[in-house]
């Protein structure tokens, strides 16, 4: 507020100048991948491991084996498993917000150590301590698991920049939601990236929704892989309900940014499934809309039947799906035995020296 | 409390056209606990409505409108996720009246819940207020029942300071004693959970005797009042619990006069313990009330630690660690 009758001065604004003409390089279009039989069927089995995981951590939430928080990725599975399956364990690194369950499956992360960490047990990745939202394995290059909403965009452009200044040859898969995108540390970080042509992968997982807002009522420019336009990232729209564009996407991003060209920006258009969080009732949007989508562009169902084409059996298919509905239910047995961490636990790790 | 809060804001939008509520999803989904439903189909969309995810963003937009006329009343989901937001406090919303010696000054009242006692883990469920009282310029509101909450936030809406109005989201639904393995009380069967429909207000400033009694004084706010009442309860311990509804201004009054009559005092709160309010707390009761101490202050607080997933009633300054402390307070 301001005291009565303060004089305000009237600026006036003049008409810029039309902008020029983008004259730099730009990516090739991605193309869909060609797989081999035995990655696709690789592929199909990640997607599945991460979909009866995910439907697992749903029941031990309904039982309240799992509290607080926990947000499923039931319905983005070709995202992570089609990005994740062009990187190199132990050389690239990944980072992702709080819905981070599918990245470390897809990442090879163990189940059970997962699922410890959900129902917060001492076995947990994080000891118990992170929770669903907050996981981490140095050993895979899994930079986390992080609850604040696009915070990990600068930690990602971060790590690119360790990897540039080592000269390791690693990309930083950086990803983040259609909500998160709308952080001003997001275009910080992309302004930065640039400048300083940093191996990362910015991955915009655009589910439609960010909790209860859909894209177009939160963001002014809608189609996000324009986002990184005025900073010259170049910018892919991806179909990621289909695994195959997804890597075929991977593959031209991950050959522009080791080539030293900077980072780039993937959309990938995909949806989720469930509620945010296990608290959302979803009313937001109408039952019919996600039953369309799991109808029509189901990741797994797309890919089962192009295995199927390709003369995969069906008893191939269901021996892959008791396996991984037997790795399920160790890892939630596994998760329902470990003890809770010991209180001592509260004071480790606080810092790396002491108080 | 969540009805009261929703009432508040019902109540301040239909008495002044300058009261504009915003937020991460407050306007179409009515809050992710609640706090803002139905607000939107009442007041319309140009008072009540969604902002992308940029607290940042937000509250520096809120500080703009505040100091061109309007009332602002942003939400940010969860305290923790105000740091984003911290620049635009500290230095702008905060500054902007003394910096132009007067010529503006920023009504706003940032809403958000705090605390922790619901799984929500490192970032869900911080108690930030001591970062905030730290903040010269910047009043800190944080009540501790439906009734209150509704007469306070009515009262730091009409403030033409910014306000920092914090919601102990632990008792959104229910007083809570401290017990977590117990079920949950309704705000129905507490007296405190009667709000009526109407406009009033309970000013900033001003602490409350939630409980009287003679053995020692406790202070406290938000969730620890009930905490703190359910322990004297349960142990038959005539304590005097003061919660102070308000941390700045802070009702210095209130409590000398408590710690006076008792001679003790202990401070209780959820948030981490280094330099935080109870340091303040400690340091204004041994100004004031030196010479009426009979024992060293005793401050109960969560550990110096992150808030963990798993051992989140570790952390939680429990029934356990009130009767260890209030043991040392009457030995000493
Ligand atoms: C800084 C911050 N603001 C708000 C939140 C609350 N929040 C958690 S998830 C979320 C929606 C994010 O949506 P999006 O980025 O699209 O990711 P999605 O959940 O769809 O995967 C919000 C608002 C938060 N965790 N951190
Ligand atoms: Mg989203």
């Amino acid at each position: 507020m301001a005291k009565p009758s303060s004089p305000r001065a009237a600026s006036r604004s003049k008409a810029s100048a039309t902008p020029p003409v983008p004259n730099r390089e730009r990516p090739p279009e991605p193309e869909r991948y060609s797989a081999s039989r035995e990655e696709m069927l690789e592929y199909y089995r990640q997607m599945m491991l991460i979909r009866r995981f995910e439907e697992r951590a749903g029941q031990l939430y309904g039982l309240g084996l799992i509290g607080g928080f926990c947000h499923l990725y039931i319905g983005q599975e070709a995202v992570a498993v089609g990005m994740q399956s062009a990187l190199e364990v132990g050389k690239d690194s990944v980072i992702t917000g709080y819905r981070d369950h599918g990245h470390m499956l897809a990442y090879g992360i163990d189940p059970k150590l997962i699922m410890a960490e959900l129902t917060g047990r001492e076995a947990g990745i994080s000891r118990g301590k992170g929770g669903s939202m907050h996981m981490f394995s140095v050993e895979h290059g899994f930079y986390g698991g992080h609850g604040i909403v696009g915070a990990q965009v600068s930690l990602g452009t971060g790590l690119a920049f360790k990897h540039k200044y080592a000269g390791d040859g690693g990309v930083c898969v950086t990803y983040f939601g259609d909500g998160a995108a709308n952080q001003g540390q997001v275009y910080e970080s992309f302004n930065m990236a640039e400048l300083w042509k940093l191996p990362v992968i910015f991955v915009i997982e655009n589910n439609q929704y960010a909790m209860g807002t859909s894209v177009n009522r939160a963001s002014a420019e809608d189609q996000l892989y324009r986002r990184g336009e005025s900073f010259r990232i170049p910018g892919l729209q991806v179909d990621g309900m289909d695994v195959l564009a997804v890597r075929g996407a991977a593959n031209v991003a991950t050959e522009w940014v080791r080539s030293g060209k900077g980072p780039i920006l993937l959309e990938l258009k995909t949806y989720r499934y469930r509620g945010h969080s296990m608290s959302d009732p979803a009313k937001y949007r109408s039952r019919e809309e996600v039953q369309a989508v799991r109808d029509k562009s189901d990741p797994i169902e797309h890919l089962k039947k192009e295995l199927e084409a390709l003369g995969v059996s069906e008893d191939e298919l269901k021996a892959i799906d008791k396996e991984i509905r037997g790795q399920v239910t160790e890892a939630a047995d596994f998760a329902e035995e470990s003890p809770e961490p010991g209180a001592s636990e509260l004071y480790t790790d606080v810092l790396v020296g002491r108080y | 409390m969540i009805q009261a809060i929703n009432s508040a804001l019902d109540v301040m939008l239909g008495r002044d056209p300058m009261v504009v509520v915003m937020g991460e999803d407050v306007g179409y989904f009515g809050g992710v606990f609640r706090a803002t439903q139905g607000l939107q189909a009442k007041h319309g969309r140009t008072r009540v409505f969604d902002t992308p995810i940029n607290e940042c963003g937000i509250v520096g937009v809120a500080v703009g409108m505040g100091a061109y006329g309007l009332r602002p009343v942003p939400e940010i989901q969860f305290a923790d996720y105000i740091y984003p937001a911290l620049d635009q406090i500290v230095s702008e919303a905060v500054r902007i009246r003394y910096r132009s010696a007067g010529e503006y000054w920023i009504p706003i009242t940032i809403r958000s819940p705090l605390g922790g006692g619901i799984f929500g883990g490192q970032t869900h469920s911080q108690s930030p207020e001591g970062v905030f009282t730290h903040v010269t310029g910047l009043k800190t509101v944080i009540p501790s029942n439906p009734y209150d909450a509704k007469g306070l936030l009515i009262a730091a809406i009409e403030d033409n300071d910014p306000v920092l109005f914090f919601e102990p989201k632990r008792i959104y639904n229910g007083p809570f004693d401290g017990h977590y393995d117990r079920p949950v009380t309704p705000w129905s069967a507490h007296p405190a959970g009667e709000v009526p429909d109407d406009y009033y207000r309970i000013p900033l400033g001003k602490a409350a005797v939630a409980r009287e009694g003679n053995a020692f004084t406790i202070l406290a706010y938000g969730t620890m009042v009930h905490v703190a009442i359910a322990f004297c309860e349960e142990n038959g311990v005539d304590a005097e619990v003061i919660d102070l509804r308000t941390l700045v201004p802070l009702d210095v009054d209130t409590i000398t006069a408590s710690v006076e009559k008792t001679g003790r005092c202990m401070i209780v709160h959820e948030a981490t313990r280094t330099g935080g309010f109870g340091a303040e707390l400690s340091a204004t009761v041994q100004e004031r009330c030196f010479y009426a101490l009979e024992a060293p202050i005793e401050r109960v607080t969560g550990w110096d630690t992150p808030y963990p997933h798993g051992l989140e009633w570790g952390y939680f300054p429990g029934p356990i660690r009130l009767r260890e402390a209030a043991k040392r307070l009457m030995e000493a």
